[in-house]
């Protein structure tokens, strides 16, 4: 099952990379999320998967000791989403910011930092 | 002894603090700290003369070998009290000479950083410690020479002074930096009893050479001679106590202290010779042409290092001797003669020698001054300056191996400066026709004081050069050559060979002068033709050419374009991830294709598949609702892999991503085709090459081995320390919460640039 995966965190890659280098500005917000989805993924994918043992703890009453998902890369893979989340709403105000000021959606015009 | 040094730095503050009350006697307060420490030098010399020495040793950084260490013996005492005393006079002098110039509260903090940093210099025991003393003696000069800084030239003089000398101090760090390899210490007086195995060291060539190029630059040695005249701009005190009495000496100091460790070998006595040789007659020579007081005097400083380094460099007991009694005699009449033209500058508002002339009878005090000096330059009795001349003389004929050159290199360069001398006496104060732009009139007492003191030195030490001889010199002797000499200066030699040179240059230089109305045309004629080339210009050019050398190349690298920047990062990890990857030894991968689920493999599919409509759909909705559809696929794979609350996570920031998306990209332009086809095909290549790498990663992230993973942890305590059932949830708000608060800080910090960004026309 890891290939399977495997396979979708490099399509997802490819797809982040390719737009990244897109001269469009939304294409390259797109590449942004593509690329943080994929590092996600990848993350939870090397703590090793488990299906259907959510990381709950053990109730008292049970027997056998249940082999549970790994719940610290979950964790840490939630804090990278909502950050992502937060890094993507910020790019985009700052790309429509830049489109409205300029009127140029192309990349390739943003070469200076100065106003000349 | 370390308390000088502190001292001197401290008057630095200080100076900015002195009340204006005491202003008009600000030159003459600070003027005491440097004689205060040249009084308590003096009280040194009984106990130097036996050899004693006077050491602090503290450790700074003992990691790198950099060591306070502080050593005052002979040699140093005779630089030391060179610079302090001088620099009381110059401190006096200054007082005076700059009323009148802005920024005068700077020029003494300078001048007092200068002169603690080279007393630190010629103490410093430890070659670290030197370098870094070396450096700020560097630093003070530019800063004084640039102190006229709304002039376009000064600037260009300073920055020229500091690019050389600070280059030819990086070759020096260099050499100290092997020196200290090949002998394990940075001490000198370690390296000394090593000092056969560093001869013999194969490094010892380069050495010698990356250290003689830190002492060449800054003793304005040839080819680097020509930061010196541009170094006049700065103010006369600057010119008299930095340009000709102490600072370009550091490079003859530093190569008298390394004799014992570097000296005595074939490559020392040819290269320093030669080099010192060669300035020493350019020096003179080109001094015959200025017309600029101070230009003819920085020439002749230029030859007088020259000797200097001839003098070390020929490395006999007798060329030392003669070394370190020019040194004193050049430091004495040299800073008296540039101060005496900074006062002629002053009073006739000109340094140009057509101009000048009759200042006799005008300024007799300062001429007296002046001609003792000039007495001295030319080397004759009974000035100091005339033991010098001999000494040298005698030094030449014992010349080990090129004694005939050498002496008749001196004897030419002598007698150019004998000419020289004359020259300006008869121009600057006899001649009987006088053009400057004031009316000159006797300098006040602070002009003629300080020069007038150090031309009676020259005087006195004439008359009595057996003290001199006696508790100046030996000890220092005794420094640079390990066994003790017998010295005995004498004003009379007797006829011999070194009187017979002595009196046919001074006929030589009388001849000169009376023909100079043939040979100065004659020479400016053979300048213009062989010496066009100007050493300054040709390096301004060559600073020039390094930076467009630099613009032209920043512009390729640095072009601007964000595409290819990312794709050189792109390119360049994929390039060394997929290197380690083929090189890693657990390259098995396990693929147990039966255990391959349908479900994922649908996912996987449907993932896939909206993936490609994002990537080459034309229209932005199309886009942002498939990119939607990669999300919640990825909210799927969570679920069925036990992570509940990251697809509950995924699925709402996904759901309001879209949302958002569509809420701004009406306002967004629409996609066009900005690239062509070739460049579609290079970009998606890269990406495969990127992607390929990354399904590599995740296929061997399994191979990981993390010793005792810490969830263990988390999920034996979570109930009961945590007090909560869902470990996820306990390890973000109980164990990891700080995490959260800096993740909830993050999203909050976002969303103020976003309002901000929002607002920004509003207001």
């Amino acid at each position: 099952m890891e290939i399977t995966l495997s396979i979708v965190i490099g399509v997802l890659y490819t797809a982040g990379v390719y737009l990244l280098l897109r001269r469009s500005l939304v294409k390259l917000i797109l590449g942004i999320i593509f690329l943080s989805n994929a590092t996600n993924l990848l993350i939870f994918l090397s703590a090793g998967l488990t299906k259907g043992e959510p990381a709950f703890a053990q109730k008292a009453g049970e027997e056998t000791a249940r082999q549970v998902a790994d719940p610290l890369p979950q964790a840490l893979v939630l804090t990278a989403i909502v950050i992502g989340f937060g890094i993507v709403a910020f790019t985009l105000a700052l790309k429509y910011k830049y489109h409205q000021k300029t009127g140029t959606y192309d990349l390739d015009q943003v070469k200076q930092t100065d106003q000349s | 002894m370390e308390l000088s040094i502190g001292i001197l730095f401290a008057a630095a503050v200080l100076s900015l603090s002195i009340p204006s009350r005491l202003r008009p006697l600000k030159g003459w307060i600070l003027s005491l700290f440097p004689l205060g420490i040249f009084i308590f030098l003096l009280t040194t010399i009984p106990e130097l003369q036996n050899n004693g020495v006077l050491e602090t040793n503290r450790s700074w950084m003992p990691g790198i070998g950099l060591n306070l260490h502080l050593l005052l013996d002979g040699l140093s005492l005779i630089f030391a009290l060179l610079i302090t005393g001088i620099g009381s006079f110059i401190l006096i002098y200054a007082h005076q000479y700059m009323q009148g110039y802005a920024h005068t509260n700077r020029f003494y903090v300078y001048l007092l950083v200068f002169m603690g940093s080279m007393l630190g210099l010629v103490l410093s025991a430890n070659l670290l410690l030197l370098f870094i003393f070396w450096e700020l003696t560097g630093i003070s000069s530019f800063l004084l020479i640039g102190f006229k800084h709304k002039e376009e030239n000064v600037r260009q003089s300073a920055i020229q002074a500091l690019l050389v000398t600070a280059f030819g101090g990086l070759m020096m760090l260099s050499g100290f930096v092997m020196l200290g390899l090949v002998s394990g210490t940075y001490e000198i007086n370690q390296m000394i009893g090593q000092s056969s195995s560093i001869i013999n060291h194969g490094w010892y060539l380069p050495i010698l050479i990356l250290i003689l190029g830190g002492a060449f630059s800054k003793s304005a040695q040839f080819p680097f001679h020509f930061w010196l005249p541009g170094a006049m701009q700065a103010p006369s005190p600057v010119s008299a106590f930095l340009h000709s009495a102490t600072m370009v000496k550091a490079g003859i100091y530093l190569m008298a202290r390394l004799n014992p460790v570097l000296g005595n070998t074939m490559e020392w006595q040819t290269i320093i010779p030669l080099i010192g040789g060669a300035t020493m007659l350019i020096g003179a020579y080109l001094a015959l042409t200025q017309k600029d007081l101070k230009a003819i005097l920085a020439y002749t400083t230029i030859s007088a290092l020259g000797t200097l380094m001839l003098l070390i460099g020929i490395d006999t007991e007798l060329s030392m001797k003669a070394a370190l009694i020019y040194l004193i005699v050049h430091a004495l009449y040299k800073g008296t003669l540039f101060m005496v033209a900074g006062s002629i500058d002053k009073k006739t508002g000109t340094r140009n020698i057509d101009l000048l002339g009759t200042l006799a009878y005008r300024m007799p005090i300062t001429t007296v001054v002046a001609l003792l000096a000039l007495l001295s330059m030319a080397g004759l009795p009974p000035m100091l300056g005339f033991i010098g001349k001999e000494i040298i003389y005698e030094a030449n004929i014992q010349t080990p191996n090129v004694a005939g050159i050498v002496t008749t290199l001196g004897v030419i360069s002598n007698i150019f400066m004998v000419w020289v001398s004359i020259f300006i006496g008869y121009r600057v104060f006899f001649r009987k026709s006088y053009q400057g732009y004031k009316t000159p009139s006797e300098t006040s007492f602070h002009f003629w004081i300080g020069p007038g003191i150090l031309a009676l030195g020259g005087l006195i030490l004439g008359l009595f050069p057996y003290q001199l001889g006696e508790n100046i010199i030996q000890p220092a002797l005794g420094v640079i050559q390990a066994e003790q000499l017998d010295i005995k200066l004498k004003l009379w030699h007797g006829f011999n060979r070194v009187f017979l040179l002595s009196m046919f240059t001074l006929l030589g230089g009388v001849a000169l002068f009376l023909l100079r109305h043939q040979l100065i045309p004659f020479f400016r004629r053979v300048n213009k033709k062989f010496f066009d080339v100007r050493f300054s210009d040709m390096f301004t050019g060559f600073i020039d050419g390094i930076m467009a050398f630099a613009k032209g190349h920043t512009k390729v690298i640095q072009h601007g374009y964000q595409r290819f920047y990312l794709m050189v990062i792109f390119l360049v990890v994929a390039a060394m991830g997929w290197f380690q990857l083929i090189n890693t030894r657990f390259w098995e991968i396990e693929m147990p294709v039966q255990q391959v689920s349908v479900y994922t493999v649908l996912i996987a599919l449907v993932i896939t598949v909206a993936t490609l409509f994002t990537l080459l759909s034309r229209s932005r909705l199309t886009a942002i609702i498939s990119m939607g559809v990669v999300g919640y696929g990825i909210a799927l794979i969570y679920l069925i892999y036990s992570a509940v609350d990251l697809a509950i996570t995924q699925l709402l920031v996904e759901t309001l991503t879209v949302v958002i998306f569509v809420l701004v990209i009406f306002k967004l332009p629409r996609f066009a085709s900005l690239s062509s086809r070739a460049s579609k095909l290079r970009d998606a290549g890269i990406a495969l090459i990127v992607g390929g790498f990354m399904t590599g990663i995740a296929m061997k992230a399994k191979h990981l081995e993390l010793k005792e993973p810490i969830s263990d942890f988390f999920v034996k305590n979570a109930p009961g320390k945590g007090f909560g059932d869902n470990i996820v949830n306990v390890i973000l708000v109980d164990f990891r919460a700080l995490d959260t608060l800096g993740e909830v800080t993050v999203l909050m910090i976002a969303a103020l640039g976003v309002v901000a960004l929002l607002k920004i026309d509003r207001s």
